[in-house]
């Protein structure tokens, strides 16, 4: 279980503008300003939880997964990771707790990743079968096998990032702390990850607590999310709920056999997108049946798909709103 | 961790540490020919020997010295400070701290992983003392030959816990660069690096004696080429074990109260 109270980080930043006068001046005088990373947020995540961690760039999610795996000490507020308290770091707890972060590396950068694997079980203190066990396992499900020897500066960007993942779960921890996995990989791999992420939490009702760029990793992992702005939680739910409450109407997508202007589309719901004959339109849940029967029976539409709005629109009219609410 | 636990985590720690160092084979070779500034104070000083004794060192008593001090200085040699500095600075500590292994330990044994191979390179150096000034110029007494090894031992100790006291300021002031200038500037001349502390003016001679730097290099160095008497030489290792000591505990005090600034830039 993960449970945040009140958490504050608040970091301490020099400030000083461009130029060479101001170069020179903090030289001899500096200008500080606290940055409020994350500014009293709280929560509760129970153990077997999916949940997304989203908020733009800066909100404090990275902060917040650091303070929550022990980097970071909290400026106040308590956490709790498992029954301990994450900055003491006891070996419980890392043994309990990953972090995978995007854009960092756990990898020895001149070994092959075998090498950092064997480090690892001595430092985790993996018994052998269970090590060679899990190892296997990770090694069939994200293919692993011809990278195991390459010495990973050699490796692509996404054969590094599985290498990454299997070096963080080799001792199966319960706590998954994902930050940005799937950054700069090819849709496929991005597919791999997800479906790999969710059988783990599944085998081992592992807690995930996932941030990510990409929409579609929250979409299918985290049936609830967090969302923090400016250091502060500004939603913590379910998805769908969320998806509801800021924007009630569905997207409505098809396919057109024969010639509609745009008049007679409109007449149906608010136009999204058109490209060619493919059309996209917004449409409230109560009206759904009425269109989608004019679509399919009059018109002759092909192709139809119902869906939720997309979260990135959610979110920016979330973003939005809080920003434009006085601090 | 507990001990018995990172005793068994050992063998895997020096074994990967050992395929690092080899990983670059012609940059760790270059990197260890870098210490041999000692060779060069053998140079200037023997020829100042040359025509009689400078202050009780023969040209032979130089030699040997120096050489003593080119092999003390591989085998001890420590860069956990540029490491641990440049970690904090990049933010790859972080991924250091989230193993249930304290960084000293990680650092130690990878440390240790390279002192085999700097002996490839010391030994030939060793048979050449033993050639070129003789058995004369070497200590012959039991009990010294005895506390070699042992003083080698405390003195890798202390200057891997100075230096891991000095990457750990890091926290403190991210750049430990003009921090590690200062130390390297007293180290040479309070530890016997560039000439032995015999030959100091007297007030730093004093100083010298007063500091850890002497049992970080020339302690080892007296152990091989000065006649001691017993309880002098027993000194020697009493004087090594409390810096050993004082020093881990600086180390750890200041490890640990920097780990709670670290700010885990970037990712």
């Amino acid at each position: 279980m993960i449970r945040a109270t009140e958490l504050k980080k608040h970091f301490r930043v020099h400030k000083r503008p461009p130029g060479f006068a101001s170069a020179m001046k903090s030289l001899f005088r500096r200008t500080y300003e606290t940055v409020k990373a994350v500014d009293g947020v709280s929560f509760t995540i129970e153990r077997g939880e999916r949940v997304g961690f989203l908020g733009p760039n800066g909100a404090g999610k990275t902060t917040t997964l650091k303070v929550l795996s022990g980097l970071l000490h909290p400026t106040s507020g308590s956490v709790e990771v498992e029954g301990h308290t994450p900055f003491k770091r006891e070996t419980k707890l890392l043994e309990a707790i990953t972090l995978v972060m995007g854009q960092k590396s756990q990898l020895i950068w001149d070994l092959p990743p075998a090498e950092t694997y064997a480090m690892n079980r001595a430092v985790f203190d993996v018994p052998k079968p269970q090590f060679d066990a899990t190892l296997k396992e990770l090694t069939e499900l994200l293919d692993l096998g011809p990278l195991l020897d390459k010495p990973t500066r050699q490796l692509s960007l996404g054969e590094r990032m599985k290498c990454e993942l299997a070096a963080a779960l080799l001792h199966q921890p319960t706590t998954l702390f994902l930050d940005e996995p799937t950054i700069g990989l090819d849709v496929a791999m991005q597919v791999a990850i997800r479906d790999f992420v969710r059988s783990y939490n599944q085998r081992h009702e592992a807690t995930v607590l996932l941030t990510s760029h990409y929409m579609d990793d929250v979409v299918a992992l985290c049936p609830r999310i967090i969302v923090i702005d400016q250091g502060v939680l500004i939603h913590d739910g379910d998805l769908r709920a969320l998806i509801k409450t800021m924007d009630p109407d569905k997207r409505v997508s098809f396919t057109l056999t024969t010639q509609v202007a745009d008049e007679d589309i409109v007449k149906l719901g608010t136009l999204v997108a058109r490209e060619g004959q493919r059309i996209s339109i917004k449409v409230a849940e109560a009206e759904i049946p009425a269109v989608v029967g004019h679509l399919l029976g009059t018109l002759r539409a092909a192709d139809l798909a119902i869906e939720d709005p997309p979260l990135e629109d959610v979110l920016r009219v979330m973003f939005g709103k809080h920003k434009a609410q006085p601090a | 961790m507990s001990a018995t636990r990172t005793l068994r985590a050992l063998p895997t720690l020096l074994r990967v540490g050992v395929a690092e160092t080899v990983a670059y084979r012609a940059e760790f070779l270059v990197w260890i020919l870098t210490t041999t500034l000692p060779l060069v104070m053998l140079g200037l000083w023997t020829s100042v020997a040359q025509d009689g004794e400078f202050k009780g060192y023969s040209s032979a008593a130089f030699v040997a010295y120096y050489l003593a001090n080119l092999i003390v200085r591989n085998l001890t040699g420590s860069w956990v400070a540029w490491q641990i500095s440049e970690e904090i600075r990049l933010g790859a500590m972080s991924m250091r701290l989230l193993r249930p292994l304290h960084p000293y330990v990680a650092f130690a044994a990878s440390h240790l992983a390279a002192v085999p191979f700097r002996s490839v390179v010391v030994l030939p150096v060793a048979v050449v003392l033993l050639v070129s000034s003789g058995a004369s110029a070497l200590t012959t007494e039991p009990l010294q030959l005895a506390l070699i090894v042992p003083s080698l031992v405390l003195a890798w100790i202390i200057t891997f816990n100075v230096m891991f006291m000095i990457g750990s300021l890091g926290f403190y002031v991210t750049k430990t660069m003009a921090l590690l200038n200062l130390y390297f500037g007293l180290f040479s001349l309070l530890s016997g690096y560039l000439l032995p502390i015999p030959l100091l003016p007297v007030q730093i001679r004093w100083f010298a004696e007063w500091m850890p730097f002497r049992y970080m290099l020339s302690a080892p160095i007296e152990l091989m080429t000065v006649k001691l008497d017993a309880a002098a030489a027993a000194w020697i290792l009493v004087a090594q074990s409390g810096w050993a000591i004082a020093t881990l505990v600086l180390a750890l005090v200041v490890w640990n109260r920097g780990v709670k600034r670290f700010e885990a830039v970037g990712g």
